[in-house]
């Protein structure tokens, strides 16, 4: 069931890893393969994707701290292994699973997505994944099931802003099954093939690409059919702010700040803004959304 | 006191000046930083800028409401040194505004609708404004003309910029975070002590002294 998505990308996008360890490093010293790497991502329309170290060093994970560097700082604490998943509510077969056992079987597909934060900055990820269709199939979604709810592990010992209570913690998303469904949606469990770094959500998280990011669930140990709208955090946090659908909307701004625009995270200290796309560049989804008034359901 | 004299013999050999070379020295070592994209500044430097200059812009005005309550309390007098405090906050809280303007929001029209649209953004504006009259007269020139009592009402205008600036930084956090509050903390007992004199170390120093 999977690759009913098809990427626009092709063979001649994905980066040469010595290129995305460290793109600085080659621009200024091994020039030559470096000049093939670049090359290659140029014709990538604009989705140039960011490298490995910046996906990796600039995060929001408020479980390890509030600054964007301290995810990085203090992941590395997080036990990942072993993991499992409770799956639960509106299943044919809850249950613990083990994570291999879960996505035993399913296809890991890669996808090259924008990834718009709801604080108005931005980054292109090369993930890879498997469409949350594919494991919801897998475990049964019965028949009255209308939501999918997940939840983030919590390790108060190993996870230091926890104790800090920044949000009311275990964090909490959730998405209309509909949205679950979309072939866009997927679990990630890998970036440029190598598996998650801990502050970005390892071993496995959602990914949903026309949501600001905060939607994007990181170190998920609970997902939950129900048919009934889930609380998610932000929501829970200020209801003002952050709605539970959180479509990337240009339209509709954040009440203390902006979202007509963003700055795509690499350009260094002159990097300029740039347009944010209705549905941060993915129009197939507002099929998923006729009818409803956007700025209300926001 | 023996240990507040101690340091005031210590303070009496540093020159006032050092805070503007301090200051100055620290606002051009962290853009060299964020230009070069080195430590915090790796993947997002102009925000990390952004954020730089103003914590120093309010930890600087907040040491600047310090000073007399410092030397009500513990006799230490730093009395001298508060006029470039001041005023270095000012140059510290202007690279903050600028690099807002010129290198975040990147245009005059943005501008103009950030600061007339989001609450946090026109509090922070309103600081700076109110600042502006203050580093004017930061000179002894402006005290003789204005005369002591009208140039020291005047200067009552740093409790209104302080406070603004703490709840600028308060006002746009995500979440509950402690840094914003500490500061808004601060603030507001610093800005008590202005007000109930109850809270001043009484026994020690009777003079109310210079504001």
């Amino acid at each position: 069931m999977a690759y009913r998505w098809t990427n626009d990308l092709t063979q001649a996008d994905v980066t040469p890893k010595a290129a995305y360890l460290n793109r600085r490093q080659i621009l200024a010293g091994t020039i030559g393969l470096g000049a093939i790497g670049l090359a290659g991502r140029a014709n990538a329309q604009d989705l140039e994707p960011n490298t490995l170290e910046e996906i990796t060093s600039y995060n929001n994970f408020y479980e390890f701290g509030t600054g964007k560097g301290d995810p990085a700082q203090n992941a590395h604490q997080l036990v990942t292994s072993p993991w499992s998943i409770k799956v639960d509510g509106m299943v044919d077969n809850p249950g613990d699973y083990a994570l291999d056992d879960l996505l035993a079987g399913l296809s890991v597909e890669d996808r090259l997505y924008r990834f718009r934060c709801v604080e108005a900055w931005s980054m292109v990820i090369p993930w890879n994944g498997i469409e949350l269709a594919d494991i919801l199939n897998k475990v049964g979604v019965q028949s009255g099931a209308k939501y999918v709810a997940f939840e983030t592990v919590v390790q108060p010992e190993n996870m230091i802003g926890v104790q800090r209570r920044v949000l009311d913690f275990p964090y909490i998303e959730g998405l209309r099954l509909d949205e679950a469904m979309h072939p866009l949606t997927i679990m990630a469990t890998g970036i440029y093939d190598e598996s998650l770094a801990n502050q970005n959500g390892a071993p496995i998280r959602l990914v949903v690409p026309w949501k600001y990011g905060f939607k994007s669930i990181k170190s998920i140990v609970r997902i939950t059919l129900t048919d009934k709208e889930p609380p998610i955090s932000w929501n829970v946090a200020n209801a003002r702010e952050y709605g539970f659908y959180s479509n990337v909307n240009p339209t509709v701004d954040h009440p203390r700040w902006s979202q007509a625009t963003e700055r795509r995270i690499g350009g260094g200290l002159f990097a300029s803004r740039q347009d944010t796309l209705m549905f941060n560049g993915y129009p197939e989804v507002a099929s998923l959304y006729e009818g409803m008034d956007l700025s209300e359901n926001f | 006191m023996a240990v507040a004299q101690t340091i005031n013999g210590g303070l009496r050999r540093i020159p006032a000046w050092t805070i503007y070379i301090v200051g100055a020295i620290y606002v051009v070592w962290q853009f060299w930083l964020a230009l070069n994209q080195i430590g915090p500044y790796l993947v997002e430097p102009i925000n990390v800028l952004e954020r730089t200059y103003g914590e120093a812009g309010l930890i600087l005005l907040v040491v600047g409401l310090l000073v007399t309550p410092l030397r009500k309390w513990t006799g230490v007098n730093m009395i001298k040194f508060r006029r470039a405090i001041g005023v270095t906050a000012f140059f510290v809280v202007l690279a903050h505004l600028l690099v807002w303007a010129v290198l975040d929001v990147q245009s005059l029209g943005r501008m103009w609708t950030e600061i007339v649209k989001r609450p946090y953004v026109t509090i922070g504006m309103v600081s700076f404004v109110l600042l502006i009259p203050l580093v004017a007269t930061s000179n002894n020139l402006s005290v003789r003309k204005l005369g002591g009592a009208t140039w020291r009402k005047l200067h009552k205008l740093t409790y209104p910029v302080a406070l603004f600036a703490a709840l600028h930084y308060l006002w746009l956090a995500k979440g509950f975070q402690i840094e914003p509050i500490a500061y808004a903390v601060a603030v507001g007992v610093l800005l008590a002590t202005r007000f109930r004199p109850g809270l001043s170390y009484s026994g020690l120093f009777r003079s109310r002294g210079r504001q």
